[in-house]
């Protein structure tokens, strides 16, 4: 039985640095967008954490904040594409948001490129995938960003 | 077998792990130390109370999906973590928590272990949360005590290759979830009085049907159509296959019934120029002046054919015409016969003008050409094709029969054909793929089965009605398989080819689909809407009215209020209009308005938990 087989097998891979990432996805585009990669059995890298919001509107940026604090090493953020917001123009409101997030973090002199906001759409599987393996790429690059609580 | 293996090893861990807790093993740190033999608990301990909050009693059921997730993730393994999770009296793992083993046992569960939150490990909760929320409130759980973790989309199936990896994500999960679960409140759902009358937005074949079948459950209907007479574009057709009756006839009766039924009242030519309020409470006002209330909406704007401007020869050669242009020269009598007809399939569509498939082309030239056969046979009737998409029972037969009336078929590609003119003469050239060979068909007629597109007003329409179109602007269902005549946003309902080309009778079975669906609320007279919605601390408020502005929905105002702080403005959240996005919750410069069950503290908990080592 496939279900029985994989238990405590091969342990963590290589010694090499492997980044933490949190993503905030609203439920109607990106983390439908989410699903729809994995039904079609897309590959992405497994440092993501997805956390479900209705609406990117809700994002706050104390969320990037503390998860910078507590030792993420990128923070990502996706919504609805401009105009395909459920909620009219939440997305909007994540835009500035997260504008503001990232000047914040520019005061802080966190690089601003741990903190990314993409637009995913329900029927964009691939894009999400995509995104999620460059994203973790591109941190990895960046190293740990050592900002997490010792 | 390997699924009764499965449960057979799911009974054996369900049964270490309860042995494990009796003895005291596996809880961490042991604060709260809860006996599983405790006696049956007093119903008020299920429902944590706001100044005396009962323990936190979480039950966790992860789900193996078959080998979908089981096949990836070592389900055990994540059991056994979950177990030692703080707050979690009860873990098992489940072959399929969705069949009815699976929510049986978390019934069970819920009673026998006193759990007041339960957490299912599985699929997406976009399509089971409604599930597992009714199985927790048939065991007495208030729903909204219910948190749902994603390990097949978003773990087992995106990472095949990496097992390892992928059940240490799973646990990170499971443990975010909990985080979540442990800080979920109880939420009464608002209850709103519903106005009992419809109003259906187009007045083709699919309106049409709605309208009637609404009227006829008993509830008053407005129809509104912007052209100044009902049927739409069946009744432009002239003959409708697969029966060959007359469109007219098909179509007549059903505008007649409409017209003369006592409940139904038309508003045509008119259009909707504003729209406010919600599910139950509609205010609609027309471009005629009307104002009226309705509870519910049915959307049956219908589509436009593709002009195929460009597109071969279209509007510049003579005798080039699309299928709807051929319908009409046939409707309108006699007319004659051309010796060579060649049919253009996918003209415009499947990657030339739109991407999809028109779906009801492959029909329609089929049904032209048997029409053109049966009443001229000497004509030449030549149908090129990528591929011929003919489903269901009555269709293929047509397609054999055309090919034994001597309807010729010819599979053109890669290139689409091309048309020109030679000698006065229509010619048309492509690769054949049969033959193998490029091909000129000379023809006196060339026919184009143009797609459907969605029309133009659709893109203002869905801002009226505050729902969504797809990426071919077509207006968008709530879930494409499980509601598929539901908007996201309650109370509105879509049928017919305003959501994407359709033939007439799937247009009439989404038309019944969407009157009944839209029927309900009327029926019941209240509706019960989700309780995501936004609360106001009205002790910390200020009455900045940020929220106030920032509000789509208008769902915020400024009231006054006197009390020990004074005479002053505080918000106020109209339930019945917020749909629950939390902007405001996020814009609020002192925290005092929150979106309930996806408060502040709920997400950072999730936050925190995803980071936190071990």
């Amino acid at each position: 039985m496939e279900a029985e087989s994989p238990s405590g097998v091969a342990g963590k891979a290589a010694p090499g640095f492997e980044p933490k990432i949190v993503a905030f996805c609203c439920n109607w585009c990106s983390y439908a967008g989410a699903d729809l990669t994995g039904v079609s059995r897309m590959q992405y890298s497994p440092n993501i954490r997805i956390i479900r919001v209705m609406c990117s509107g809700r994002i706050e940026p104390n969320f990037v904040l503390r998860a910078l604090e507590l030792g993420a090493d990128g923070v990502l953020v996706a919504g609805c594409h401009i105009g395909d917001c459920h909620y009219i123009s939440g997305n909007k409101e994540a835009e500035k948001q997260i504008a503001r997030t990232a000047r914040l973090l520019e005061i802080l002199g966190v690089d601003k490129r741990r903190l990314r906001l993409e637009w995913i759409s329900a029927s964009e599987g691939q894009k999400f995938a995509n995104t999620v393996n460059a994203f973790t790429k591109e941190v990895r690059e960046l190293g740990p960003a050592g900002y997490g609580r010792k | 077998m390997p699924e009764e293996k499965a449960q057979g090893a799911g009974r054996e861990a369900q049964g270490k792990e309860e042995g494990a807790r009796d003895k005291g093993v596996g809880k961490d740190g042991g604060e709260n130390p809860v006996p599983l033999s405790a006696s049956p608990l007093e119903p008020s301990s299920l429902a944590p109370c706001a100044l005396r909050p009962a323990p936190c009693r979480i039950g966790v059921f992860i789900c193996h999906c078959g080998s979908n997730i089981g096949g990836i993730v070592d389900v055990p393994a994540v059991v056994e973590y979950a177990s030692r999770l703080k707050d979690v009296v009860h873990a098992e793992r489940n072959l399929y928590t969705c069949a009815d083993d699976g929510l049986t046992a978390i019934k069970t569960a819920i009673s026998k272990h006193g759990l007041n939150r339960v957490l299912v490990a599985s699929c997406t909760p976009r399509t089971h949360a409604p599930l597992f929320r009714r199985t927790c409130e048939a065991a007495g759980l208030n729903q909204y005590l219910f948190e749902f973790v994603n390990l097949r989309e978003h773990c087992s199936w995106v990472h095949m290759r990496e097992p390892a990896r992928a059940t240490e994500k799973a646990k990170a999960l499971v443990k975010m979830g909990v985080a979540r679960a442990r800080l979920l409140e109880r939420q009464e759902e608002p209850v709103l009085d519903i106005e009992p009358a419809a109003m259906v937005l187009g007045g083709g074949v699919a309106g049409l049907s709605a309208a009637l079948s609404i009227a006829n459950q008993g509830f008053p209907v407005h129809l509104v159509e912007r052209e100044p007479e009902l049927g739409g574009m069946a009744a432009r057709l002239h003959r409708i296959s697969p029966t060959y009756r007359n469109a007219r006839e098909v179509v007549g009766p059903v505008a007649e019934a409409v017209s003369a039924h006592p409940d139904i009242r038309l508003h045509m030519p008119a259009t909707m120029t504003d729209l406010s309020g919600y599910i139950g409470n509609f205010e609609v006002t027309l471009s005629t002046g009307e104002k009226f209330r309705v509870g519910s909406i049915v959307v049956a704007t219908g589509a436009d054919e593709l002009r195929p401007d460009g597109l071969y020869g279209w509007g510049q050669l003579k005798n080039v015409v699309t299928q709807m242009e051929l319908e009409r020269l046939m409707a309108a009598g006699p007319f004659t016969r051309p010796k060579s007809v060649v049919m253009i399939q996918c003209a415009g569509s499947r990657g030339q003008k739109v991407s999809y498939c028109s779906k009801r082309c492959c029909f329609t030239a089929i049904k032209n050409a048997i029409l053109l056969k049966e009443e001229s046979p000497d004509t030449e009737v030549h149908i090129l094709h990528n591929e011929i998409h003919v489903y269901g029972v009555a269709f293929e037969k047509e397609y054999r029969r055309a090919q034994e009336l001597g309807v010729r078929f010819s599979r053109y590609s890669p290139e689409k054909p091309s048309v020109s003119e030679q000698n006065g003469r229509l010619n048309v050239n492509f690769y054949d793929e049969g033959l193998r060979r490029e091909r000129d068909l000379p023809a006196d007629l060339v026919v184009l089965s143009t797609p459907l597109v969605a029309r133009p007003e659709a893109e203002e329409l869905s801002k009226m009605l505050k729902v969504p179109l797809g990426q071919d602007r077509f207006f968008f269902e709530a879930h494409v398989k499980l509601r598929p005549v539901d908007f996201a946003t309650d109370g509105i309902f879509i049928c017919g080819t305003a959501k994407g080309p359709t033939n007439i009778g799937e247009c009439v079975e989404q038309a019944l689909g969407a009157a009944s669906r839209a029927a309900i609320p009327l029926a019941k007279g209240r509706v019960r809407v989700e309780a995501i919605t936004s609360r106001v601390n009205t002790d910390t408020c200020r009455g900045c009215g940020r929220c106030e502005s920032e509000c789509d929905y208008h769902a915020i105002s400024l009231v006054p209020v006197n009390d020990a702080f004074g005479n002053r403005l505080v918000a106020r959240v109209n339930e019945g209009l917020c749909k629950g996005c939390g902007k405001c919750s996020s814009i609020c410069c002192n925290r005092s308005i929150s979106l309930r069950h996806f408060t502040t503290p709920q997400i950072m908990a999730m936050v925190e938990a995803a980071l936190e080592e071990g």
